[in-house]
């Protein structure tokens, strides 16, 4: 079976929901044009990156938002995948992002790593998101990260073991390392990982990166999607705009675990056992 | 250390293109001296926005050298950028000759703020931003005047060190002349930057690179062949120049006090 989906590769504005939704409608009607199953929107894409002390101003909670209403309306036919800032009940802010389909938010994931170091500082105005669940989607189930999430390799395993015949990365990662190679560094880090777990994991990895500047850091785009053996099968441009719409395939599914057939041998008992003896001895320490 | 000149000029071009667009901006202004950091700053905004997009001052004061004016000129003749000649030398010597005789440290740093009132100023003339010129290297050493060259709205070359200037000076192929040339501040007759530093770029930049951006430890470095007291001199300059690279220090109040929990970018709103 094919399943197309299609990568947003935007530039939000910082801090502006009704400025950043007009261009989520454009891109997703865009995506309906070009026949696509999904169109998947980067980390924080309704509200910019480096929020800091807008994020407590900027947070939705998205079940009641009236100002999402558009933005469901429109995933009719077509399913949608976005960032935001999620405030829960208890007033915890979260780096989340929704699956919509069928004209409702249908899953959310919480940014579970959250990065606080060097450039970074989510932590001190996010909370961490407490779970990892695949969700049901017509390709069969997918799994959802945001950006840090995939640099724990953990994360993309749960989400193969739990299932996910694809896990969609969505980030906002800033560009750096610009000597030597032909690519920046930090784009060339993300083509290794992306093309090592998905043929660690058998599974599409796809992955959907902004572009723009913030306060002269700049987001490099490069989005794409590697397929089950490890392959780039389509990518967007570096440091600009673009749209890339890319069909699945099932049948590559298949035959990657076919040819390494890793994930049907994966000892998970071993694993939890190893687990809690590493925990155990972490504990007495 | 070898640079993406490729790569760098492009990110350095959107930059341009981005932080002034998002501002509700279409010009620049940018002071040239003749060296090399105007020259590569202005055929990065040159080529990001269109010549008729940048307005190049040259600001030459009563002692600098002719051969700098010279040089800025060949900038402008092959970009075909705006330009204006201003003399500061009324500015200058308009304030210092009421006062007792002044070291050339102070003349430098008020002629590096007299420039900064000028491309101020022209920069609300033409709706414009003032584009920075300071490299990674003059503003981690802190060699430059707080609020005078160190001054600008957007700097598209200040995470480049000296020596990456070089690489894409060569790139970009700005005039021979101004590639060839000694670096100098040019505040007094026959100034020049490494003999003034007393090392040279390419040994200063290596050395930054490794404690800066590698973040290898200083005893590392003595080990692998730095001198310790080349070390501890860059150390000390890197420290006695934070200064220069930070807001004024602002006694704490209320409970969110704009330099300390007030935490939003420069782009908030654009």
């Amino acid at each position: 079976m094919k399943y197309t989906v299609a990568l947003a590769q935007i530039s939000p504005k910082l801090g502006t929901l009704a400025g950043n939704l007009p261009v989520h409608l454009q891109a997703i009607e865009k995506a309906i044009q070009a026949g696509a199953d999904l169109v998947v929107f980067p980390e924080l894409s309704l509200t910019g990156y480096l929020l800091q002390d807008l994020v407590s101003d900027i947070a939705i909670n998205p079940y009641q938002a009236p100002i999402l209403k558009p933005l469901l309306e429109k995933c009719r036919g077509i399913a949608c995948i976005f960032g935001f800032v999620e405030v829960s009940s208890r007033f915890n802010y979260y780096n989340a992002a929704a699956y919509v389909a069928d004209g409702e938010i249908k899953h959310i994931h919480r940014k579970l790593y959250l990065p606080t170091y060097g450039m970074f500082d989510e932590m001190r105005f996010f909370a961490l998101g407490e779970n990892l669940r695949t969700f049901h989607t017509p390709f069969g189930e997918m799994g959802l990260l945001i950006c840090e999430d995939l640099w724990h390799p953990s994360t993309i395993f749960l989400h193969a073991q739990d299932g996910a015949r694809a896990v969609l990365t969505i980030s906002a990662s800033p560009g750096r390392g610009a000597r030597e190679e032909d690519l920046l560094q930090s784009s060339e880090s993300w083509i290794n990982l992306l093309k090592a777990t998905a043929q660690f994991y058998t599974i599409y990895n796809i992955y959907v990166n902004r572009v723009g500047f913030e306060d002269g850091a700049h987001f490099p785009g490069g989005s794409m999607v590697v397929n089950p053996s490890g392959e780039i099968v389509a990518q967007g441009r570096y440091f600009e705009e673009d749209l890339v719409v890319v069909p699945l395939d099932l049948e590559e599914v298949r035959r990657a675990r076919l040819f390494a057939p890793v994930l049907r041998d994966e000892r998970l008992d071993l694993t939890i056992r190893e687990l809690a003896r590493i925990i155990n001895k972490r504990n007495q320490s | 250390m070898k640079l993406n000149c490729e790569l760098v000029a492009k990110i350095c071009g959107s930059f341009i293109r981005d932080e002034l667009g998002k501002a509700g901006f279409s010009r620049v202004v940018v002071g040239l001296s003749g060296g090399i950091d105007s020259a590569v700053a202005c055929y990065l905004s040159a080529q990001a926005l269109g010549p008729e997009n940048v307005w190049a001052l040259l600001l030459p004061y009563k002692t600098s050298s002719p051969e700098s004016l010279a040089d800025a000129q060949k900038v402008v003749d092959q970009l075909q950028v705006k330009y204006e000649v201003i003399e500061i030398t009324g500015m200058v010597d308009g304030y210092f000759s009421a006062q007792p005789p002044a070291n050339m440290l102070r003349r430098g740093n008020a002629m590096a703020r007299a420039r900064m009132i000028v491309l101020f100023d022209k920069s609300m003339e033409h709706s414009a931003l003032v584009l920075g010129t300071s490299n990674k290297t003059e503003l981690l050493l802190g060699y430059g005047t707080l609020y005078g060259d160190m001054a600008s709205a957007i700097n598209p070359i200040g995470d480049l060190y000296k020596t990456d200037i070089f690489q894409l000076a060569r790139f970009l192929r700005i005039p021979e002349a101004i590639l060839q040339k000694k670096p100098t501040a040019d505040l007094w007759e026959g100034q020049s930057d490494e003999a003034e530093l007393g090392f040279t770029y390419a040994e200063v930049d290596e050395l930054l690179h490794e404690l800066i951006d590698n973040r290898v430890s200083q005893e590392k470095l003595v080990e692998r062949g730095f001198k310790d007291s080349f070390v501890q001199k860059i150390v000390r300059k890197i420290q006695g120049s934070q200064f220069k690279r930070r807001s004024p220090v602002i006694c704490k109040m209320s409970p969110r006090t704009v330099t300390h929990d007030f935490h939003y970018l420069r782009d908030w709103g654009l």
